[in-house]
């Protein structure tokens, strides 16, 4: 019999797995990966405001991230600088402002470790119930812009001859993530959850042939990566979300030994 | 302003823009009716882009109008498409993309610009011109009104481009479209262009291709002859299809008149 705690990690963790792998997809098709690392390190500013107002709420991380993104919006317009560029400065003084706040709070300051890589064994059934009505709100809001984002994702000028809405796709995109981070939070963490949605939609790679296709499996081992990286931790006592990050990096490097008749 | 406003798919207006100061764009007025094929040519630089970019709604002019005739459906194939490696899209799904369009819509301009051999191919995977051929494809799904084109042949061999050529004036033949032709090349513009703007940054010259040759203003923009090129012409007696395989010309009136026959061995 497996302890309720496991059963309970396990199901979390795939939660966030299968809205993580296709969200994931795109930071990798658009070459954004930097961008969900922004995300997650302005929700620890979220982190922050939250304990500084006293709430522990993930929708404020939320409203952090997404105003930090909107803010991304704003300075790409200006175009002065290149997007990573911007992502470099928006992300750490987003972290540092988190980091400040957290510090002040005299009480947190040994917790830390808790927000940068989650505490995937202390869900609850509760937890379960918050994370499964986020994982849905994001793969239903991901399956309702997929086409005018993926036609985005191929040429911006062409979507938006066709009629596409590049701003609000892009902006329900961005929400989406930071729906997504605030919510993976506990599970997670903010420093490894961009992991969860990069690695699996690149190891998903080699043995997909077409876009959808990519996105399911990357769903699929993101989840075998869960179960494979709470195993661990519980057999060898190591720490759970790092665990699941470098399952998912042995089924990554597994994907690349694939045969080449299998790429496209 | 003579054009008949009516007729006309899109129509500029004394459009000018200046980027940061430098100007791009002064007084550009034009218009593409429908069945008409326009060809806009100018030397790297002047704006062709620009002009192109504002026609579609892309682009906002600092000065002048651009009216559109409402609710036309536009085709645009843009020059150069480059998609990650890491999104694994077939050519299909790629034409699919195209909002409203139904797998059987997808199946039938495949067959009308004869790229249903690569429809399952990576799109990262086909060739140069048959990739010209999907975005074209791409252009035409949606039933469009207007079409642009950025520099469309641009890569093609001569008789890759007498073939494209060839399909976009009988798509204008069946589908009566209006066509807005982007060319880099000042010395050959697409033989049916019933109008030729010379661009640079305003509008040189503009007219029908048989009297724009002798424009001034034209020969000051080519400055002299093409030097250390010549022409070349022989005549083929086939044609080849898109995987290769030789196969006798058609009867076209488009195509050239061919006498002589060879055999190829090997």
């Amino acid at each position: 019999m497996m302890d309720d705690f496991i059963l309970n990690a396990i199901m979390a963790g795939i939660l966030v797995a299968i809205a993580a792998g296709p969200l994931g997809c795109f930071l990798v098709w658009r070459k954004m990966a930097y961008f969900g690392d922004t995300i997650a390190h302005s929700a620890l500013m979220g982190v922050g405001l939250g304990i500084a107002l006293g709430t522990g709420s993930p929708w404020i991380i939320m409203v952090t991230s997404a105003l930090v993104s909107g803010a991304l919006l704003l300075l790409q317009k200006g175009e002065k600088f290149s997007n990573d560029t911007l992502l470099g400065i928006l992300a750490h003084s987003a972290l540092s402002i988190g980091l400040i706040i957290i510090a002040l709070q005299e009480s947190l300051r040994q917790d830390l470790m808790f927000f940068l890589i989650g505490d995937i064994l202390a869900i609850d059934a509760g937890g379960i119930l918050d994370i499964s009505i986020m994982s849905l709100a994001a793969l239903g809001g991901l399956l309702y812009i997929w086409k005018p984002l993926l036609s985005i994702t191929v040429h911006e000028d062409l979507a938006q001859v066709e009629g596409v809405n590049l701003l609000r796709t892009k902006i329900v995109y961005m929400l989406l993530i930071a729906l997504l981070v605030a919510f993976a939070m506990k599970v997670i963490g903010a420093l490894l959850i961009t992991s969860l949605m990069i690695i699996p939609a690149a190891a998903a790679r080699n043995i997909s042939r077409g876009p959808l296709q990519m996105a399911f499996y990357s769903m699929i081992i993101g989840s075998i990566a869960v179960v494979m990286g709470i195993m661990m931790s519980s057999m060898w006592d190591l720490p759970a979300g790092p665990s699941i990050v470098l399952s998912a990096f042995i089924l990554f490097l597994i994907g690349r030994a694939l045969p080449n008749q299998l790429r496209m | 302003m003579s054009d008949n406003l009516s007729s006309s798919l899109i129509k500029l207006e004394k459009v000018s823009l200046a980027f940061s100061g430098r100007i791009a764009l002064s007084d550009v007025s034009f218009s593409v009716n429908r069945g008409e094929i326009v060809t806009l040519i100018g030397p790297n630089g002047a704006g062709k882009s620009t002009v192109m970019k504002i026609a579609l709604g892309l682009l906002k002019p600092d000065k002048g109008e651009v009216y559109r005739l409402s609710d036309i459906s536009i085709g645009y194939m843009p020059q150069k498409i480059i998609i990650d490696d890491n999104l694994p899209i077939s050519v299909k799904d790629f034409l699919k993309l195209r909002p409203g369009s139904t797998y059987a819509q997808v199946e039938a301009v495949m067959d009308l610009v004869r790229i249903a051999h690569v429809g399952g191919s990576p799109v990262q995977r086909v060739s140069g011109g048959e990739m010209q051929r999907v975005l074209l494809a791409r252009a035409l799904l949606g039933a469009p009104d207007l079409i642009v084109l950025d520099e469309p042949v641009q890569g093609m061999d001569i008789v890759g481009q007498q073939e494209f050529y060839q399909l976009i004036r009988k798509i204008r033949r069946e589908k009566n479209c209006g066509v807005l032709m982007i060319s880099h090349d000042l010395h050959m513009v697409m033989e049916g262009t019933d109008k030729v703007i010379c661009l640079n940054r305003h509008i040189c010259c503009s007219g029908a291709p048989e009297n724009i040759q002798d424009h001034p203003e034209y020969h000051a923009l080519l400055s002299g002859k093409p030097e250390g090129i010549t022409l070349y012409t022989h005549h083929h007696d086939h044609t080849h299809d898109s995987s290769g395989n030789v196969v006798p010309s058609r009867d076209d009136k488009d195509g050239q008149d061919h006498k002589r026959k060879h055999d190829h061995d090997g």
